[in-house]
């Protein structure tokens, strides 16, 4: 298994029949770790950074099977291949633009990615498909488990886990719900999603992460506090909102085709047509058009497409998978007729 | 990542600007965004919040001051970078930061899980800290024995927990 498989096999965020598939994409829990007795990253010299790299990447491979993970030094990938693995969720923006000796760590079927002296030393991330809070925890606490029975953790009674930002410290951990809401969107509902989820110290956050637009009408929902209450609180929290969004969402969906037929029937297949046919796409226009097509496939009223195809197109064509998969650097026009080329021949694959 | 236009403080603005056709993707700190005129309605995110909170906390110069004897940060630069330099900085810090985490997280007790491993106490984890600069110094003087015995030391007491 090596980088080129990771970037042309499917993404678990995205496989279809997660539960509630049609809304939740995905579900991930991310924990942050430091070592005790060491700085945070700010503090460390390049040649301390090095040296700590190794010793983690030693210890997490103690904690793991030897086939569990395949390990990739930042600084030997190019600049496209960090954009996959960040397209892909498995390295944070700032883990990708970083420098220094840093890596990440990714289980075969890219469930699980182990970033090593990112802004902490440790970040473990468990992906799953759908709604499945309680799996996503349960699966990221025990690899946790193993990892600190070969790192002593920097740990206080008071704070709980110790991080480089106050923000994540206590549990260290984030965990998040990536939603499509386009009936919400559409409906202007979406505003008042985000004044209800704020009052429960929930973020909203577009699809990569922290300052990036919601693009795609697609949303993560994460925990804003770490501190002050324990993980099961925090799951607790998510799950006694996350379904009144899905229903929330659903109830949009309902008044849509209710409503107006016609008219949403004409916005689903101009979007399809676009795709279909368009010769140049940006990559925001394509997750615009990709969102109302994803609509109008679960809405039953688009068909002659699989879900797990539109799903994989939302990766696939991110800038750096479109340059990865004509295997050149490519400029912005250059890759926005790629881009277009490409969306044709895989909707055409699928019948 | 460091704000391409300051290159001092961490980038928490990221555009994506559209000129003459050429997309560009642009990473500013808040005040070079602000000073570029860019308007920061739906950039909100966690670490602006947070440092939005440490401007309003009104630290007295003697706060600012703070420094920690384990990795030289003080709390002012800490303030502007918005990142902690070592773990015994939240105790070094840790009546400015009380409010601070107040505001960002509703609470300030940690509620959660807890290592298996009773874990080094704090204690023991700056003198891993002090031993491992140590040992630097050691390296860098040549004093290769007292180096190894310092890595020996240093391994027994990570491993050991």
């Amino acid at each position: 298994m090596n980088l080129e498989q990771i970037i042309t096999s499917p993404s678990p965020w995205l496989k279809p029949g997660g539960p509630h598939g049609d809304i939740v994409l995905s579900t991930r829990v991310r924990l942050a770790r430091n070592a005790a007795g060491r700085p945070f990253l700010a503090r460390m010299d390049p040649d301390q950074q090095q040296e700590f790299e190794q010793f983690l990447k030693e210890a997490v491979g103690k904690a793991t099977h030897p086939d569990a993970l395949m390990w990739f030094d930042l600084q030997d990938l190019s600049e496209i291949d960090r954009q996959c693995l960040l397209e892909r969720h498995l390295v944070s923006r700032e883990h990708a633009a970083a420098e220094g000796p840093r890596g990440v760590a990714v289980s075969p079927d890219q469930h699980v990615a182990i970033m090593t002296n990112e802004e902490d030393h440790l970040r473990l991330q468990v992906y799953a498909a759908g709604l499945q809070l309680e799996n996503t925890w349960t699966e990221a606490d025990g690899l946790d488990d193993r990892i600190e029975a070969h790192v002593t953790y920097a740990f206080s009674p008071k704070l709980g886990y110790l991080t480089a930002c106050p923000t994540n410290v206590g549990t260290g951990m984030r965990a998040s719900v990536m939603l499509h809401l386009p009936a919400l969107v559409l409906t202007r509902q979406i505003e008042k999603v985000f004044n209800a989820v704020a009052r429960m110290r929930l973020a909203v956050r577009g699809i990569y992460g922290e300052g990036t637009q919601a693009v795609g009408d697609i949303y993560q929902i994460s925990n804003q506090a770490s501190l002050g209450r324990s993980e099961q609180d925090i799951l607790d929290n998510l799950a006694a909102v996350i379904p009144q969004i899905i229903d929330y969402e659903q109830q949009a969906r309902h008044v849509l085709v209710g409503e107006s037929p016609a008219a949403l029937d004409d916005r689903l297949y101009r979007s399809w047509a676009l795709l279909n046919h368009a010769r140049i796409i940006s990559s925001e226009e394509t997750l615009t058009l990709l969102s109302a097509v994803r609509l109008g496939v679960h809405l039953g009223r688009i068909d002659g497409v699989e879900i797990g195809a539109v799903n994989e197109l939302f990766l696939m064509t991110r800038r750096g998978h479109i340059q990865r998969i004509r295997g050149a650097e490519l400029g912005e026009s250059e890759r926005d007729q790629a881009r277009a080329d490409y969306i044709r021949q895989r909707l055409a694959s699928n019948g | 990542m460091l704000c391409e236009r300051c290159k001092k403080q961490q980038a928490t603005v990221h555009l994506t600007e559209i000129i003459h056709n050429e997309k560009r993707e642009r990473h500013l700190c808040e005040d070079c965004a602000r000073e570029e005129g860019v308007a920061l309605k739906a950039q909100i995110n966690l670490h602006d919040v947070l440092s939005g909170m440490l401007e309003a906390h009104e630290a007295a110069g003697e706060e600012a001051g703070l420094t920690c004897p384990d990795c030289g940060m003080t709390y002012g630069e800490f303030r502007s970078q918005g990142r902690l330099g070592c773990p015994h900085d939240y105790e070094m810090f840790a009546e400015p930061l009380h409010e601070v985490l107040e505001k960002v997280h509703g609470g300030t007790e940690h509620l959660g899980k807890m290592p298996k491993r009773a874990g080094a106490d704090q204690r023991e984890q700056r003198e891993l800290m002090q031993l491992r600069r140590d040992l630097q110094d050691a390296v860098q003087r040549e004093a290769y024995e007292e180096a190894a015995r310092l890595r020996d030391l240093i391994q027994e007491k990570e491993s050991g927990g």
